[in-house]
């Protein structure tokens, strides 16, 4: 298998306050990883660093074997895709503009090609193609949430960040979108990072969970071996045994 | 009655000025709005320059108009040019404070997203920045536009042309009505470019789905 993230021995933090405290990772190719841990814990600083919006103090970040201090980083974000809690859809552009997006960086597309694609996502993230000519804010959360993903994916990635995406939409929606995502990735062989601070996501979702604490990885490992090895009495308290 | 009497009988001096008033203030308007913008997206990325500029601006705002043609004179001279470079410097002042507030107030999470998906420094001002802070930089040109237009009127007191001779004649001729004449015309102006552009910053809303 081949390591499309490996973070090493990396330290980061604003100023004085250190946010991650040398923390190491790899993910392979194809893994679904679930990130969950208190806020503050540097979760959301350990997922930025893998598409260079927060960079190290200290270590070295590989994406794809790609050193990210040294690559074009630029290039390299277009091929990770990206979607945050609350979907931060750009207002002033409707669904259509922000799904093509991405692609709309590299060139310029004709209107056949922005249609195809906008329907194209719209249908794998569930969503009926009249929505292409709206703007966020006439749309739920829930539709938004989706609309955000298809975003993410829209130049087909092979490795997706994905940031409480789930976070700020109802129980109903959030499960709906929770196989969708499942399926998905079953379907692309797509590598996800994903972070949580449910724990019940963690286990739906998650190839292998990594559980996160005052700067560090605290445990990481599937579902059954933190259940049954949990680490000490914060892992157990999460994990509800 | 006396003011429509006063605009049939002097009708071509009236559309010379308002011809001259327009020029002017459309000199300035363009000149301003430029130099504005570019200084508001120069100053949005840089807290300390934002401070200085903002603040020199600020205390250019505060000199009286008249005082300020007055200082201008032994440099530019008379006439029309010091008129235009007066009004550009007191234009700027709404719209780079606009540009400025604008460019900085928007979500600070979008921004981060655009540069996540992958968008040069470039294309986040271009593409994501700036359309979303150009509602915010159009009210601050409509401010500027009616601003211009309405001091222009002091201009001829430099010996530029426009309205304000209509006004300047007015006062030194006790023809009160001709004063009258020049002022109402100005306001006019002053209303129906505010009234355009009020049309602009609909259309823009609505292309963005706010309005």
């Amino acid at each position: 298998m081949d390591k499309v993230i490996e973070i090493r021995n990396c330290s980061a933090g604003y100023g004085e306050n250190e946010v991650l405290n040398h923390v190491s990772l790899t993910v392979e190719r194809g893994e679904f990883l679930v990130m969950i841990g208190p806020s503050g814990c540097g979760k959301t600083t350990l997922l930025k660093m893998i598409n260079g919006l927060v960079a190290p103090v200290e270590g070295e970040v590989r994406v794809k074997g790609e050193r990210l201090d040294q690559c074009n980083l630029v290039a390299m974000r277009r091929k990770i895709g990206y979607a945050v809690q609350g979907a931060k859809l750009f207002p002033h552009m409707t669904v259509e503009e922000n799904i093509c997006y991405v692609i709309g960086l590299e060139r310029k597309m004709t209107r056949e090609e922005k249609r195809a694609l906008t329907c194209k996502m719209l249908d794998m993230v569930q969503l009926p193609p009249e929505l292409a000519a709206r703007f966020p804010r006439q749309l739920s959360g829930g539709q938004q949430q989706r609309v955000g993903i298809a975003r993410a994916m829209a130049a087909e990635p092979d490795l997706l960040l994905m940031d409480e995406p789930f976070g700020a939409v109802d129980e109903i929606t959030r499960k709906g979108l929770q196989e969708e995502l499942l399926a998905l990735q079953k379907k692309t062989g797509i590598t996800i990072v994903f972070i949580t601070h449910d724990i019940g996501e963690a286990f739906l979702l998650g190839s292998r969970i990594l559980i996160m604490k005052d700067g560090g990885i605290l445990q990481e490992g599937t579902k059954e071996e933190l259940m049954a090895h949990p680490k000490d009495a914060f892992v157990k308290r999460l994990l509800c045994v | 009655m006396q003011l429509i009497k006063i605009f049939w009988e002097r009708r071509e001096f009236f559309l010379v000025c308002l011809l001259e008033h327009v020029r002017i203030s459309l000199t300035a308007i363009v000149c301003a709005g430029v130099l504005g913008i570019l200084l508001g997206i120069f100053i949005s990325g840089r807290k300390k320059a934002a401070a200085v500029i903002l603040g020199i601006i600020n205390v250019i705002y505060t000199v009286p108009s008249i005082s300020l043609l007055g200082f201008l004179i032994p440099f530019t001279g008379i006439g029309n040019k010091t008129a235009v470079i007066a009004l550009t410097v007191y234009g700027l002042l709404p719209i780079v404070r606009n540009t400025y507030t604008g460019l900085t107030n928007v979500d600070a999470g979008i921004l981060e997203v655009a540069e996540g998906l992958g968008s040069d420094g470039r294309q986040v001002l271009l593409r994501i920045r700036f359309p979303l802070a150009l509602p915010v930089i159009i009210s601050g040109f409509r401010n500027m536009v009616v601003m211009i237009i309405a001091m222009g009127g002091i201009a001829s007191f430099i010996g530029a042309g426009g309205l304000g001779a209509a006004i300047y004649r007015g006062i030194t001729t006790y023809n009160m009505t001709l004063t009258a004449a020049g002022s109402l015309l100005i306001a006019l102006l002053a209303l129906l470019s505010d009234w355009l552009l009020s049309k602009a910053e609909k259309a823009v809303n609505r292309r963005y789905g706010i309005g």
